[in-house]
């Protein structure tokens, strides 16, 4: 199976402290991927390296064929980090706008493409106010209409959902459907196991080792169990999974 | 066209925090007024306390603009404890006797001038000096002498503060990651940054030199474009110097904490104070940017010198700015190795 990304014994160290110990992926085109596990588990560190902000201390990182970091590749890829990462100072127009420059959107495709992202994730009427004065929510959203502005092949999405209320959750979700539809190739972090029952495919992390891969059904029939909890549990094993989870 | 769009979003963001503009353009001019306040003061005149002195001595002690008190010992004495007086001046067996009150230096000179001057005016045989001056004038005062130093210090202060802790926003705030997950490169963002900062740094060198200039009327004897250029490109060094060494601060505070041990000591050795006697003294200065600001705003403002005359100091600002700006570049490999 010729995949989209390839991760080949990634090993990570900061600082002499491992943080990712040999982790392979193979991550098909047009799937929506999830990367599940507890935080400091290796997650982020993992997005960093697809979208090249981190070469892997070993190990070799494909997209499309093209080894990473590649600026090529990263033209590709849209991003939506953990934390929001925006110019309250500025209108979210603004904000929008300037992230379409640095993706050299053309000039005259500019002001459609905002208006798009602007309406896929509800902004519209807000589009003249700044970032001081929107909310939690407002902000993840306005993250994620710039990780879409350049029409991705790959969105690589960092804890999209963290402290969203349900309403907005399902509406982003349903937006990640679409895209999907559409072709995009969607990488989704989350520690939530209800989210992680909504990917295709699922690799579970835990101290950086990939414990377990499959999609949902998969895991659960491989582990005999009824839940991706009590999957997980079941993967993780050992002696640490009675107090970590219950 | 992505640097471009880096100066918009610099400027479009600056303009919004009135505060740090206000920090920037008119800060400066609040300080230079009170430094003009304090250091642009008239000839001190002296109070002098005298006991039984010729006519002739107090006459000539008056015109030299002296303030004489008529007491007797035991009142001089309580004068001068008091510091009412400035000094004593009595006669015993013909032998005149100062007694200085001591603790203020401008007072001091400014007794012993006055005294000077009077004896040499009793004495007709002292030959009549005639002093011409090369560079300045007689009435080149303290704030003549050290305020071109100092519009050179505020602009360098001012700047490295404001370009410093917005760069280092950019990282605490995740925008600088999320920058670097585009396809920006890193010496991009140094230069939109050095290019959006800049506009404002040319308004803020006009402001000062301008407001220094015409309106506290400081020494001036060459032009106001070379005093414009020294001044943008020692804010220039600043900011590439604030921004590379912002990469070293957790949060704001530890910005802050640059203060003390990068901004203070270039005061100390750019010729506010004297040091040039000291030659190892002056060799530590040859390492710091306001050094070589300082030096050329000073030959530019009092002796009047062309920017050939500091072709010198305008080639180490520039080799400095160079430096800290590839220093920066480099710096950029922690968070993006591309």
């Amino acid at each position: 199976m010729s995949s989209f990304i390839t991760m080949e014994s990634i090993q990570h160290s900061y600082n002499k402290e491992v943080v990712l110990k040999n982790v392979n992926l193979a991550i098909p085109e047009g799937q929506l991927f999830g990367l599940l596990g507890p935080s400091g588990s290796g997650k982020t560190t993992l997005v960093k390296m697809m979208i090249g902000l981190l070469t892997p201390s070993n190990g070799i990182i494909h997209i499309e064929n093209e080894q990473m970091p590649s600026f090529h590749q990263m033209q590709k890829i849209g991003y939506m980090a953990q934390s929001d990462a925006l110019y309250n100072e500025l209108t979210a127009r603004e904000n929008l706008l300037f992230f379409a420059s640095l993706y050299k959107i053309p000039k005259k495709l500019r002001k459609q493409r905002i208006t798009e992202a602007a309406s896929l994730v509800n902004l519209t009427e807000h589009l003249d106010k700044t970032l001081e004065k929107f909310s939690g929510g407002m902000k993840r959203r306005m993250s994620l209409a710039i990780a879409l502005l350049h029409h991705p092949k790959v969105l690589i999405l960092d804890e999209p959902t963290v402290g969203i209320d349900p309403v907005l959750r399902a509406s982003i979700w349903e937006e990640l459907r679409n895209k999907q539809k559409q072709g995009t190739t969607i990488i989704v972090t989350t520690h939530v196991m209800d989210e992680a029952e909504k990917c295709d495919n699922l690799a579970l992390l835990r101290d950086g080792y990939v414990i377990a891969q499959g999609s949902p059904d998969d895991l659960k029939a491989k582990s005999e169990t009824q839940s991706l909890e009590h999957a997980f549990l079941h993967f993780g094993g050992g002696s640490h999974a009675n107090s970590s989870n219950h | 066209m992505r640097i471009q769009a880096i100066i918009k979003r610099i400027i479009r963001q600056f303009l919004r925090d009135k505060r740090s503009i206000a920090l920037m353009m008119i800060a400066p001019l609040l300080v230079m007024t009170l430094l003009w306040l304090v250091l642009d003061i008239e000839d001190y005149t002296p109070a002098i306390a005298v006991t039984d002195i010729p006519e002739p001595m107090q006459g000539a002690l008056e015109e030299q603009g002296a303030t004489i008190l008529e007491v007797d010992a035991h009142r001089a004495g309580t004068l001068l404890e008091n510091d009412d007086a400035d000094a004593y001046l009595s006669f015993e067996n013909n032998q005149p006797e100062l007694t200085m009150e001591g603790s203020k230096p401008t007072a001091t000179s400014a007794v012993q001038n006055a005294v000077s001057s009077a004896v040499k005016q009793l004495n007709p045989n002292a030959p009549d000096l005639d002093v011409s001056f090369l560079h300045g004038s007689s009435d080149l005062n303290l704030f003549d002498n050290t305020g071109s130093v100092l519009i050179g210090f505020f602009v360098f202060f001012f700047v490295f503060i404001i370009g410093g802790v917005s760069f280092l926003r950019e990282r605490t705030q995740g925008t600088l990651e999320r920058l670097l997950a585009t396809p920006l490169r890193r010496w991009e963002i140094v230069i939109g940054y050095l290019l959006g900062f800049g506009i404002f740094i040319i308004i803020q060198s006009i402001i000062i030199a301008a407001f220094s200039i015409y309106v506290l009327d400081i020494y001036m004897a060459g032009s106001f474009v070379s005093v414009l250029l020294m001044a943008f490109l020692l804010a220039m060094t600043a900011l590439s110097l604030g921004t590379l060494l912002s990469a070293y601060a957790k949060n704001e505070f530890q910005m802050i904490q640059f203060i003390p041990i990068i901004i203070v000591p270039q005061v100390f050795f750019s010729g506010v104070f004297p040091i040039e006697s000291v030659e190892w003294i002056s060799a530590i200065g040859q390492i710091m940017p306001l050094t070589y600001g300082a030096e050329a705003l000073k030959e530019i403002m009092i002796r009047g010198g062309g920017l050939a005359e500091v072709s010198g100091d305008i080639g180490v600002l520039i080799g400095f700015s160079a430096a800290f700006i590839i220093l920066n570049i480099i710096a950029l490999k922690r968070h993006r190795t591309l």
